[in-house]
């Protein structure tokens, strides 16, 4: 019988490869974004199966809100990667040490 | 194993597996990928537990217009991304210790959350009944009791989108552009002259 247990250590599965890549691929700013939408989706994973199995429809309105800033943030995030390339070239962001102030 | 369980299973580790080659893999073309096949299994996971609406947002939002956007910016970007695998090594012990530790820390507060918790009463899933789907339901709540904060998520999201129009837009020098204020306002003044020609001398420059 699949209970709430397993969808749980689904979503921690994926949580923590989301950490981890984090971890990995430092200055590789595209994957750590990616890593960031798998964060985001286990906490989705974790809402929606405590939302099924509380039998409160709450949760999966909750976790369509974070769908949304995900989204939002996905979007803001390539914006300025795009521009940062534009501006240096490259975008090896273990050196991104151009702001002044 | 009933169906469902061998369909979890199967799911679950799609998701897991291809999570693990978004991280690991070389070329992040291959990562959104990736990328797509965990968001699709995550979709499935929805579907298993009841949530048929979020799974289609999840498929529509993720794969149809996060991943693509990742994939544009991915081809666009003209980067040597092997430079980037340099550092793989050296972070992957501390990495791995601190994804370890946290794997089982929320594996161990998950399992007394589930068996002891709220949610232990129900062990079956919430099939929404009484002829209601679960879009229903959801839109039923949605609309009435969250409506100021689903107005809030469209207000994030159109800040968002002039967010990355105004980031991303640029004025480029040397190119021609038409500019409509300008042609309305020209006016006869500004928009002829009127040269006197000597007859045989030709128009000068």
């Amino acid at each position: 019988m699949i209970g709430l247990p397993q969808y749980l250590g689904v979503a921690a599965m994926l949580f923590t490869i989301g950490v981890f890549g984090i971890f990995v691929n430092r200055k590789n700013v595209i994957v750590i974004l990616m890593s960031i939408e798998l964060i985001l989706l286990a906490v989705n994973i974790n809402l929606v199966a405590f939302s099924v199995f509380l039998h409160d429809v709450v949760g999966q309105i909750f976790a369509m809100f974070v769908l949304t800033v995900a989204a939002a943030e996905a979007a803001v995030g390539l914006a300025i990667l795009v521009t940062f390339f534009r501006n240096r070239g490259d975008i090896a962001v273990d050196d991104a040490s151009v702001m002044k102030g | 194993m009933s169906v469902q369980a061998v369909a979890f299973y199967l799911l679950a580790l799609v998701s897991v597996a291809s999570a693990g080659c978004v991280v690991a893999a070389r070329n992040p073309v291959h990562s959104v990928l990736f990328l797509i096949t965990t968001f699709f299994s995550a979709a499935g996971l929805f579907v298993l537990m009841g949530a048929e609406f979020l799974a289609m947002l999840l498929v529509v939002v993720y794969v149809g217009a996060v991943a693509v956007l990742f994939l544009f910016v991915v081809m666009m970007l003209n980067v040597d991304f092997s430079e980037f695998r340099k550092g793989f090594a050296r972070y992957m012990p501390v990495g791995g210790l601190v994804a370890g530790v946290l794997l089982i820390e929320m594996i161990m507060v998950s399992s007394i959350v589930a068996t002891r918790g709220a949610a232990a009463r129900n062990d079956a899933p919430f099939v929404s009944g009484a002829g209601i789907s679960n879009t229903e339901a959801i839109g039923r709540v949605l609309y009435t009791d969250y409506v100021y904060f689903f107005q809030a998520a469209g207000l994030v999201l159109l800040v968002a989108m002039i967010g990355a129009i105004v980031l991303t837009l640029r004025r480029r020098t040397g190119v021609r552009k038409q500019v409509i204020a300008d042609q309305v306002g020209r006016t006869p003044a500004t928009g002829m002259d009127i040269v006197q020609i000597k007859s045989g001398a030709g128009v000068p420059e």
